[in-house]
C-alpha cells in the first residue's frame, strides 16, 4: 500500500509560539485515521498547516506531490476537503448554495446536481431544509451540511475536526455511521481528528495519539484501543 | 398637492443618479468590505476617457462599450497593483491607500483634460419625457439603466457560479478558500465590476452635472448616503436608498425654510449619521440569523 499522504518533521508556529514539533505520520489509501489527543494538543493545527492556513515547516505529500507553498485553495483543488473546526457553514446562505460551493472548483458542472441529490440521500433532513438559511440550522444538521459540503468536491481525501463537537450522543452515532459509509462506498479516505475517542477508534483503522505537538503513540484502531495509557486518559476506564 | 408630486418626481430623478452610485459602492462593499473613497474619481476618469474617445470620433454606444471594458479592466490593474499588496494592512492604510489614489486620479484627469466643464451627450436626448416638464427623456433613460443593472446584477449574485463564490469570499474568506475558491481573484473581480458600475454612473451623470474633474465629490457622498440608506450589503436596498436621498432631499430643500443648496450636503451626511445609529443594517439589509 501506498501513502496517501504523507508528514514529515511537521513544525508549525502561531507568530513565536511553536504549536508543532516535528510531526510524523501517513494515511493510506482508503483508510479511516483518527487522530486523538487532548485540547491543546495541536490536532486543528495539524489539519490547518496540511491545507497550509498557518505558517509551517517539514513536508507534507499529497499523491507523492509536495503540497508546501500551494495555497490553500489550490490543495482544496488537487481533492482535499476540509470541514474545519466550527464548521465553516456559509451561515447566510441557504443549504442548498452551500452545497453548491462545494462543489464550486468542479469543472464537471453537470454532474453537480446528482451529486446535491447524493447528499440529500445520506442526509434527508438536508433536503426537508434546502431553501432555508445554513444559519438557521441545528448544530447537529449544520455538522452534516458541513460533511456534504465537503463531499460535493468529490474529495480524495477528507479532513474532518471534530465532527462529534457539541453533538447529542445519538446523532454522533449516526454521522459517524454515514462517515463510515463513505469512506467505504465511496472509497473517500478520512483523517478525522477526535476528542471523542470511543466513538473515533470504533470507527477508524488506524489512529495516532498527539501529546503537546507530538505524536506519541500509533497502530491500528484495536492496538491503540486496547492500550493501557490511552484506556486510562482518553478512554476513562 | 401638485407641487409635492412635482418635487418627489424630480427628486426620484435626482435619485437615480445617487442608486447607479450606490451601486457601485455596494459592489465594492461587498467584495472588500469597507469603502472606496476613490470610486467618484474612477467614475469621473471613466467618463473623461469615454468623452475623448467621443472627441475622436467614435459613437456613443461604441464609446460607452470601450469604456465599460477599460474601466473593468483598470478596476483589476488598481487592485492587483496597489491595494493587492495591502491585502493584510490594517484599515487605516486602505484608507491612506484610497485617499492617494483619489488624489493621484484627479490630478492625472486635470493634468490630461484641464478644469474647464466640458458637455457630455446623453444618448437618450434631453426633451421632456412624456411631456413633463420635471422630468426629461435623459432622467428617465437613468432610471431605467438603473433598474436594469439592478436586475443583471442580482442575477448574477443570486444565479451564476462566479457570483456565488464572490458572495462566499466576500462573507467568509476563509471558509471559502476551504471549497478551492481564489478569494483575492474574487477581490480584483469585485473592483473590476465597481469600476465598471461606477463608469456608467459616470457616464449617466455628466450631462446632468457637466464633466470635469470634480464632478463626482458631492454625488459619491449621496452614492454612500444611499447605500447606507439602503443597507450596504443589497444592491436593491441602495438602489431603493438612491431614491429615497433623491426625494429626501429636494422635499427638504422645498418645505423647510433656509436650506439652499450649500445645506443640502451636511444633510446628506446627517441622513448617513441618522440611519447609521436607528438602524445599523440599513433599511434593507439583511439581518443575518444566527444559531449558537
Ligand atoms: N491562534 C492561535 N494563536 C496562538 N496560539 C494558538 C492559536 N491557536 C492554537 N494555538 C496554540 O497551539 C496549540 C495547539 O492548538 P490546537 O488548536 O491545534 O489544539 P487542538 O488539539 O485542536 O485542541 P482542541 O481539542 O481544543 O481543539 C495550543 O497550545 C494552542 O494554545
Ligand atoms: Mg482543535
Amino acid at each position: 500500500m501506498t501513502a496517501l499522504l504523507h508528514v514529515k518533521d511537521l513544525r508549525a508556529y502561531y507568530g513565536q509560539v511553536q504549536a508543532l514539533h516535528g510531526l510524523e505520520f501517513d494515511l493510506q489509501e482508503g483508510s479511516l485515521t483518527t487522530l486523538l489527543g487532548a485540547n491543546g494538543a495541536g490536532k486543528t493545527t495539524t489539519l490547518r498547516s496540511i491545507c497550509n492556513m498557518i505558517r509551517s515547516t517539514g513536508s507534507i505529500e499529497f499523491e507523492g506531490k509536495k503540497l508546501d507553498n500551494k495555497s490553500t485553495e489550490s490543495i482544496v483543488r488537487l481533492g482535499i476537503a476540509h470541514v474545519p473546526q466550527g464548521r465553516g457553514t456559509f451561515t447566510t446562505m441557504t443549504v442548498e448554495e452551500n452545497l453548491q460551493l462545494g462543489a464550486i472548483s468542479r469543472k464537471d458542472i453537470k454532474a453537480i446536481g446528482d451529486d446535491i441529490e447524493r447528499m440529500y440521500a445520506h442526509f434527508p433532513v438536508l433536503k426537508q431544509r434546502h431553501t432555508q438559511q445554513a444559519g438557521t440550522l441545528s448544530g447537529g444538521e449544520q455538522q452534516m451540511l458541513a460533511v456534504a459540503r465537503a463531499l460535493m468536491l468529490r474529495p480524495r481525501l477528507m479532513l474532518l475536526d471534530e465532527p462529534s463537537f457539541g453533538l447529542a450522543p445519538l446523532i454522533v452515532r449516526d454521522l459517524f455511521k454515514i462517515l463510515g459509509k463513505i469512506n467505504r462506498e465511496d472509497k473517500v479516505s478520512i483523517l478525522v481528528v477526535e476528542q471523542n475517542a470511543q466513538l473515533a477508534l470504533e470507527l477508524a483503522d488506524k489512529a495516532y495519539v498527539i501529546e503537546t505537538g507530538r505524536i506519541v503513540m500509533s497502530g491500528t484502531a484495536d492496538e491503540i484501543a486496547n492500550n493501557e495509557d490511552v484506556r486510562k486518559s482518553y478512554l476513562g476506564y | 398637492m401638485e407641487l409635492f408630486t412635482n418635487q418627489v418626481l424630480a427628486g426620484i430623478a435626482t435619485g437615480a443618479i445617487y442608486a447607479c452610485m450606490a451601486l457601485a459602492v455596494v459592489m465594492i462593499y461587498q467584495a472588500i468590505d469597507h469603502l472606496n473613497f476613490a470610486q467618484g474619481e474612477m467614475a469621473m476618469f471613466s467618463t473623461f476617457v469615454a468623452w475623448q474617445m467621443m472627441q475622436w470620433g467614435m459613437p456613443y454606444w461604441g464609446a460607452f462599450a470601450l469604456t465599460l471594458i477599460f474601466s473593468f479592466v483598470g478596476g483589476i490593474v488598481i487592485e492587483r497593483a496597489l491595494f493587492k499588496p495591502l491585502a493584510k494592512a490594517p484599515v487605516l492604510t486602505h484608507v491612506a491607500g484610497f485617499i492617494a489614489l483619489f488624489a493621484i486620479i484627479n490630478s492625472v484627469a486635470g493634468l490630461t483634460w484641464d478644469f474647464t466643464i466640458k458637455q457630455f451627450p446623453s444618448p437618450f436626448g434631453s426633451s421632456p419625457f412624456l411631456g413633463s416638464q420635471l422630468i426629461s427623456t435623459h432622467q428617465a433613460g437613468m432610471i431605467g439603466v438603473t433598474l436594469v443593472l439592478l436586475v443583471l446584477l442580482f442575477i448574477f449574485f443570486r444565479y451564476t457560479r462566479v457570483g456565488l463564490a464572490m458572495r462566499a469570499a466576500a462573507t467568509l474568506p476563509e471558509s471559502a478558500r476551504l471549497v478551492g475558491i481564489n478569494t483575492s481573484w474574487m477581490i480584483a473581480l469585485g473592483w473590476g465590476m465597481a469600476a465598471a458600475i461606477g463608469s456608467i454612473a459616470g457616464m449617466l451623470i455628466a450631462p446632468v452635472v457637466f464633466l470635469e474633474p470634480n464632478m463626482m465629490g458631492g454625488v459619491l457622498i449621496y452614492g454612500f448616503a444611499a447605500a447606507v440608506v439602503g443597507g450596504l450589503s443589497s444592491p436593491l436596498g441602495a438602489v431603493i436608498g438612491g431614491f429615497l436621498v433623491g426625494v429626501f432631499e429636494n422635499l427638504v430643500g422645498t418645505y423647510i425654510p433656509g436650506v439652499g443648496n450649500e445645506l443640502k450636503l451636511p444633510i446628506a451626511l446627517a441622513l448617513i449619521i441618522t440611519v447609521l445609529v436607528v438602524k445599523p443594517n440599513g433599511l434593507f439589509g439583511r439581518t443575518i440569523v444566527k444559531r449558537v
